[in-house]
């Protein structure tokens, strides 16, 4: 049903998103590692007024298991206000949630009770075969005139190409695959947008067989993963350029372009070098008439006893890094930066993109240090600050710690567990001593990406500075 | 009267955020100028105005050479049927481009007002209007007085719009901004819709 007045979560611009409420609750996919039992959608409580602040207020299991849950996103956003085809009287009130493993996309409805999303429509993973040619469905962004959802892998038996399958916005039907002309574009990641400037940006990881059963050390170190960006003309969906970052550099990740429409730049993380384990951030930006990445945060793998470590890393005697997620806050002015193989959350400056200056670093979990939680300063803890969601006033950070699955068991072989950690971003960040659902309050469940009521830092886009 | 019906829908459409105003302020904004935005406005209005004067040109074509009482009851049939279609259908106008060039800020706002079906809402006015020089039963000859008066319609109608559009979008992005959007954009679609069937119903009861 329509509204009235334009959804109050959306804004014109990000300087206006800044000024949001702060949000009530968090959604939370909840994944099962044995595929025995439903992944679910945990709702937290994120209203510091609230009794139950920092704790796990709803669940919704799904109805399938073994889906994986990774990713999701919501069905409209700001991108609604924009001017081509505004339609801003429909409502942000699904969640568009998609089974990295299962290829099923699930639709949950958090209006009635938010509290307590409701399952209203799956699509089978033939749904997004048949009418897209991909599977493995990753990343969701609202678009002005669709949802865009990207891929790893292909249809069927192919490993690809991954790429974007559009969904119709009121549906959610599969409308069919995103590209007109794909170019020299096989692995697929992450996507977002230069939505003013019809620019789409993609990133690459690996195929299914890549990624499923584990890191296939062969394959990193013969550089097979993905290590390019590419670039595409959104308006008529073609590849326009591939910049390659160079081949070690392995697995270009989460791609946040800035906010403000004006601006034509952005950050995307690499996972890691193999020349020395180090990970790195990179700036794309447009430069004469083509599009070019520099790198601009490099951060050092920690040499360790390889008695501390897990098989796979004790030929190295060193903890990578790994930067496997990043988020830039709504004014673009903070970066934050996960180091889930060292158990780091760091931020910079980055006011002057090509020149970021550390500012504030929060220690959780990590392979070797382990670091605990202030409110259970015993618990050593497993993973790290994996996935990163800042609010829309960029104030609050949150973390959770599960990579995927065959990933966390190789890095963490012990068991990753699950918890989730909130940082309040000031001059410094410090960790909220209130804010932590962990272990049992997952019930048995890793987590992976949060997403916040009404909207945050990677949720929308702005047509209007 | 016509003229003041005629001015009245044209500045209910140039209100419209959809219609052109909200694009030409992304335009301005983006690259930080007021002349961006008001060289955006004439594509916008003349994507208007091609849009209304094709249906504008057929009633008056039409009403050359059979009965007009059928034309207007034909006419104000689809009329009712495509608010209804608007008023129900959710589906949204798509068009992926930002960056368009003039000429294809036109286009963008001649598909914007047909899909709209801006011209449409001037049936009952044109189909009503009276006959330039009261000559209709000369035949041919009488075309082209006619369709001068059916794109004179869509002149004025299109002037309206131009200005409000025009004055609706230099206030917003000279003093009020963005944020009056969130209170102030009303769902125009149904209250177009309404106006669609209002406007069928219209036709058909003075044919």
């Amino acid at each position: 049903m329509a509204l009235w007045r334009p959804d109050p979560s959306f804004y014109a611009s990000p300087r206006d998103a800044a000024t949001a409420p702060p949000e009530r609750l968090a959604y939370v996919a909840a994944f099962d590692r044995s595929a025995t039992r439903p992944d679910a959608i945990a709702v937290v409580d994120t209203d510091p007024a609230s009794a139950d602040f920092g704790r796990v207020v709803g669940w919704t299991d799904l109805p399938y298991t073994g889906d994986e849950l990774h990713h999701f996103g919501w069905n409209a956003c700001s991108s609604a206000l924009c001017p081509t085809a505004p339609h801003p009287h429909v409502e942000r009130r699904y969640l568009i949630v998609p089974g990295l493993r299962s290829s099923r996309v699930y639709v949950l409805d958090t209006k009635d009770d938010p509290r307590s999303p409701v399952v209203t429509k799956v699509l089978p993973a033939s749904e997004l075969a048949e009418r897209a040619g991909y599977s493995r469905p990753h990343t969701v962004h609202c678009g002005p005139d669709g949802i865009y959802l990207s891929a790893l892998g292909g249809a069927g038996p192919d490993e690809g190409p991954g790429g974007i399958a559009v969904l119709d916005h009121t549906t959610f039907d599969v409308r069919g695959a995103w590209e007109a002309d794909r170019g020299p574009q096989f692995l697929a990641y992450d996507f977002w947008w230069h939505l003013t400037q019809d620019v789409l940006v993609t990133s690459e990881w690996g195929t299914p067989s890549m990624i499923e059963d584990g890191i296939v050390p062969e394959l990193l170190l013969g550089r097979k993963y993905g290590h390019a960006l590419h670039f595409w003309d959104l308006r008529r969906r073609r590849h326009v350029q591939r910049v390659d970052l160079g081949d070690r550099y392995q697995m270009p990740l989460e791609l946040r372009p800035a906010h403000d429409p004006t601006r034509r730049y952005g950050f995307v993380g690499v996972v890691i070098s193999v020349e020395d384990l180090s990970a790195s951030v990179w700036v794309w930006h447009h430069s004469g008439n083509e599009w070019a990445v520099t790198k601009v945060i490099d951060i050092p793998a920690e040499p360790a006893d390889p008695a501390l470590l897990p098989p796979a890393l004790q030929p190295f005697g060193a903890v990578p890094p790994l930067v496997t997620d990043i988020d830039l806050s709504v004014d673009d002015r903070w970066l934050y930066v996960s180091c889930w193989g060292t158990g780091e959350l760091k931020r910079y400056d980055v006011s002057d993109p090509f020149h970021p200056v550390e500012a504030g670093s929060v220690h959780l979990g990590g392979i070797v240090r382990r670091a605990a939680h202030p409110s259970f300063p015993d618990e050593r803890l497993a993973g790290g600050p994996q996935m990163v969601e800042v609010s829309r006033d960029g104030r609050r950070v949150y973390v959770t710690n599960s990579l995927y699955g065959a990933w966390d068991d190789q890095f963490y072989p012990a068991g990753v567990g699950a918890w989730q950690a909130l940082v309040h971003a000031g001059d410094s960040l410090v960790l909220d001593e209130r804010f932590f659902p962990h272990g049992d309050d997952f019930r048995g469940l890793r987590v992976h990406q949060t997403r916040l009521q009404g909207g945050d830092a990677s949720s929308d886009s702005y047509c209007f500075p | 009267m016509t003229l003041l019906a005629l001015a009245a829908l044209g500045v209910f459409h140039g209100l419209n955020p959809a219609m052109g105003w909200l694009f030409a302020v992304a335009r301005g904004l983006q690259e930080r100028s007021r002349r961006a935005l008001l060289l955006s406005l004439p594509p916008i209005a003349a994507g208007h105005l091609a849009s209304v004067a094709v249906v504008a040109a057929l009633v008056v074509a039409s009403r050359s050479v059979v009965a007009t009482r059928w034309v207007a009851i034909g006419g104000g049939v689809v009329l009712v049927g495509f608010g209804l279609w608007r008023a129900l259908s959710r589906r949204h106008f798509r068009w992926a481009g930002m960056r368009l060039s003039l000429p294809e800020l036109a286009g963008w706002s001649f598909l914007m007002s047909s899909a709209h079906g801006a011209g449409l809402m001037l049936l009952p006015v044109l189909a009503t209007a009276p006959v330039g020089g009261g000559h209709a039963e000369h035949g041919v000859a009488a075309v082209g007085g006619d369709a001068l008066t059916g794109l004179a319609a869509a002149g004025i109608h299109t002037v309206a719009m131009f200005g409000a559009a025009g004055v609706v979008a230099v206030v917003v992005y000279e003093v009020a901004g963005l944020r009056v959007l969130r209170t102030a954009w009303f769902n125009l679609d149904r209250l177009w819709a309404g106006v669609l069937i209002a406007a069928g119903l219209l036709t058909i009861a003075v044919a």
